[in-house]
């Protein structure tokens, strides 16, 4: 009953979307502010609709109603509370619920902000957020991805459907199978949400870009009322990536956090051109330049935002991401390619008014250097693309399917992210406008020497790769020019303002939020390079199967297995054992470690969870690969030693930090960033 | 002269990302064969880096925690996608392999930790390369489960 009363709701939802699509294009027509009004309405509508459905599914969750086949299929009555809630994006038919009542959520926080001036947009920003909300509905409603299905006994067996079949008995299962062990992790809970807030959010900035596009208000109007929306999509975005490597590195046992895997790079690919648009907007607010660019690229961001959901959901390519194949595919493939194509015609149609305001007058310019990021994110954008898409095509030329694997990926994107370090330290140093190399060189050359050092060193301590010094060689390069800028300004500041250092320095960052914000997220990245470089170029390992009292030794460790104990715990369903090792280096006894192996009943699968010891010069990853209760043979142990690995995560929490400080809304008015372009106050909450 | 000399810098960056692209697919290029070309190819395939899938038959897993030397056999499955679905969808595919006596099998070896997933009916897809002895060793090995778990399922083993 319930169960019905929720797919009721996914359905009335879809006539109001649909209903706010026609009345947002006829109130737009006929110029009547009521019917744009009434269109508004009907999109603030669907949140408190979605909500409610969202609320029963979860309802049904929480509650065990196994009759509901989504139900059965993620939850089992051994999970805890908390994992059945999360259970809601733990299936397809639930995330595309998920999906649809996050877009809700924020196009209602975009249309319940004050339009005065940008009147001409609305009705343009509801048609394009709707359509994409009634095509996600329409998923739930017309091709079998309902998660409000119920199990009925036909004469064809017991099968999932929306209808109470002619004949048919409802089928109630004891129990449910349950969310598979590998997903019961902090990690993969808030991995997904994270990254669908990340999708999610950046259909806002689009459907403005394409109001700008309709409209022909294509100054930079847009791109500021959606410049805090972009910075949180992409916050969000790179934390989903971030949580779904750590994930990876703590559950699946492989000493790794990145494989390459074509649903990764369906996510990877909107955070590329996310981020180049991040970086090349700024362009077209200080120097009206590069509007094509900015209109290009989100509108590549909204397609594979799209695309990644559509690969992470239909089982087009074969990846260790399992998804079910299902109907919804080539509905999929539709959507993307009406919406590409009409908003490319859009574009088309308004190219001469997004001609730039000025010209480039020099290659090594600010801006530039901006149109060179640009290039080199859709350079990695092109190398991923090529890379997921290669089987089909070399299926279609030769009939031969031929895949690529991750050393093609790091192969050609390696002299890109090269490229795009060494941008991000000369950038920043770069005059706007005229810029010659006798001016950049003189900027550039005294933040150069301490970074020359860095390899340098580097190499005495026994670094001899090649690749690695050049790496690091970037790594501190970027960080000694972001460091001398600041350093610089806050110098100029404290001398022209009379103040001391510190208060130069705090006011200077405040006042240019983005700006300083966005150096941290520069240095950030240079941390995640440097854990990057460490794992992947200097990871070693080795395995071996030792009795009690027996050691294995790698890169000076020495790990010494000393007890293993296997005990039930009904309650929860699991079998654990767990291994005890003393772990030492180069004599020193550094402490104990249990790898484990969880093994969940109601799936019958095991879990490998690592015993991990990480400080910011190594991680040692133990793995418990076997064991033997009674045989003399003992354990088997596989361990990793990844250098500088931890850098990788320090990396992530400066990134947010910087996020937060580029992105967080000003409260105080006098630190609200002037700029020579700015002619109006900002007053709208979406800014 | 600035225009056309920022048409021969955009010219230089294309030119190199082809070659990037260009050389590194022809380095780390894997054909993707099926159990049932494998075997028709024969000697051919030998030497080739190759990338291949089959459904696991249980019975035949063995493990050798001391070398942790991994041994199974998989039987064929189709390759393409429609042809999975068009067969009655993957689980059942796979199944259905597994209970064929009469498909072709083909014995793989993997050193290195045991994957969680690897059971009676899961896919495999193996990475690596067929050996004079015809057995398939695997540098990577992949596994899907799908009969029990809708999605998101990522197991994944490097050597």
């Amino acid at each position: 009953m319930l169960a019905d009363f929720g797919f009721g709701i996914i359905i009335v939802t879809f006539v109001v979307a649909l209903y706010s699509v026609i009345a947002a294009i006829i109130g737009e027509r006929k110029q009547s502010a009521q019917m744009v009004e009434s269109a508004r309405r009907a999109q603030l509508l669907t949140f408190p609709l979605l909500s409610l459905a969202s609320g029963i599914l979860i309802y049904l969750l929480v509650n065990n109603h196994f009759d509901v086949s989504f139900v059965y299929e993620v939850t089992s009555r051994s999970m805890p509370t908390y994992l059945k809630v999360t259970a809601w994006w733990g299936g397809q038919a639930g995330s595309l619920l998920f999906w649809a009542w996050l877009l809700s959520a924020f196009t209602s926080a975009v249309t319940l902000r004050k339009w005065e001036r940008d009147r001409e947009f609305l009705p343009w920003v509801i048609v394009v957020s709707s359509i994409t909300l009634a095509f996600f509905l329409s998923m739930n409603i017309f091709f079998q991805e309902n998660p409000f299905a119920r199990f009925y006994q036909t004469i064809e067996g017991v099968q999932a459907y929306t209808f109470r079949p002619t004949g048919g008995v409802p089928v109630t299962p004891p129990d449910g199978s349950g969310l598979n062990p590998l997903l019961r992790h902090p990690g993969m809970i808030i991995h997904p949400p994270m990254l669908y807030l990340g999708f999610v959010s950046f259909v806002i900035p689009f459907a403005f870009a394409l109001a700008a596009l309709i409209t022909g208000r294509t100054d930079d109007r847009w791109t500021r009322i959606t410049r805090r929306w972009t910075l949180w999509a992409w916050l969000f975005l790179s934390l989903g990536l971030v949580l779904g490597g750590r994930w990876a590195y703590d559950v699946l046992g492989w000493g790794g956090y990145w494989g390459w895997d074509p649903v990764e790079i369906a996510a990877f690919m909107p955070w590329l051109t996310g981020t180049a648009f991040l970086h090349s907007v700024m362009i077209q607010e200080h120097k009206g330049m590069l509007k094509h660019w900015n209109m290009l690229l989100i509108i590549l961001t909204y397609s594979l935002v799209i695309f990644g959901t559509f690969l992470t959901r239909s089982g087009v390519l074969s990846s260790v991401h399992a998804f079910a194949q299902s109907a919804i595919g080539p509905m999929f493939f539709g959507f993307i390619g009406v919406t590409f194509i009409t908003s490319i015609a859009l574009l088309i149609w308004r190219w001469p008014e997004l001609k730039s305001e000025t010209e480039m007058k020099s290659m090594l310019s600010r801006e530039a250097f901006f149109l060179l990021n640009n290039l080199l994110f859709l350079s990695v954008l092109v190398v991923c693309f090529w890379g997921v898409i290669f089987p089909l095509i070399s299926e279609l030329f030769t009939g031969q399917k031929v895949t690529v694997g991750p050393p093609f990926y790091e192969r050609a994107n390696g002299p890109l992210f090269g490229a795009m370090m060494a941008l991000m330290g000369i950038a920043p140093l770069s005059a706007w406008g005229k810029s010659t190399a006798l001016t950049l060189g003189r900027a550039i050359w005294k933040p150069t020497i301490p970074a020359l050092l860095v390899p340098v060193l580097a190499y005495f301590a026994g670094y001899t790769n090649w690749v690695a010094l050049i790496g690091f060689f970037l790594v501190a390069f970027v960080i000694s020019v972001t460091l001398y800028d600041t350093f610089r300004s806050a110098r100029a500041r404290q001398r022209a303002q009379k103040e001391n250092f510190l208060t130069a320095l705090t006011r200077l960052a405040g006042r240019n939020r983005r700006r300083y914000g966005g150096y941290l997220i520069h240095i950030s990245m240079m941390l995640m390079a440097i854990g990057i470089l460490g794992i992947e170029l200097f990871q070693t390992e080795t395995q071996g199967t030792i009795s009690k009292g027996q050691s294995l030794q790698l890169d000076g460790y020495t790990i010494q297995y000393n007890d293993v104990a296997s005990w039930d715990d009904m309650g929860a369903g699991v079998n654990y054992t767990r291994a005890v090792v003393d772990v030492s280096k180069d004599g020193e006894y550094l402490g104990q470690l249990y790898p484990r192996i969880d093994f969940y009943f109601d799936s019958q699968q095991p879990m490998t969870i690592p015993g991990l010891r990480s400080t910011l010069q190594d991680d040692l990853y133990i793995l418990l690969v076997d064991w033997q209760p009674v045989s003399a043979v003992g354990a088997t142990f596989k361990i990793y030693h990844n250098p500088l690995v931890n850098w990788l995560w320090v990396g992530s929490l400066v990134f947010i930090l910087g996020m937060l400080f580029a992105a967080w809304p000003d409260k105080d008015p006098s630190l609200r960033p002037v700029r020579a372009r700015e002619h109006v106050p900002q007053t709208s909450a979406a800014d | 002269m600035q225009r056309s000399k920022f048409i021969l810098g955009g010219l230089l960056i294309l030119a190199a990302v082809v070659y990037l692209i260009a050389s590194s697919t022809q380095a780390s290029a894997e054909y993707f064969m099926t159990i049932d070309e494998l075997k028709a190819e024969g000697s051919g395939a030998v030497g080739k880096s190759l990338r291949a899938s089959g459904a696991v038959i249980g019975e035949s897993i063995q493990y050798d925690p001391s070398t942790l030397t991994l041994s199974f056999d998989v039987a064929h499955v189709p390759g393409d996608n429609a042809d999975i679905e068009a067969q009655g969808g993957l689980a059942f595919v796979l199944h259905e392999a597994v209970t064929d006596p009469t498909r072709a099998r083909m014995q793989v070896v993997y050193v290195g930790p045991k994957p969680d997933l690897l059971r009676d009916e899961a896919q495999a897809i193996m990475t690596g390369h067929i050996g004079d002895d015809g057995i398939f060793y695997a540098d990577e090995l992949l596994l899907k489960c799908p009969t029990k778990y809708e999605e998101a399922v990522p197991e994944q083993s490097e050597g």
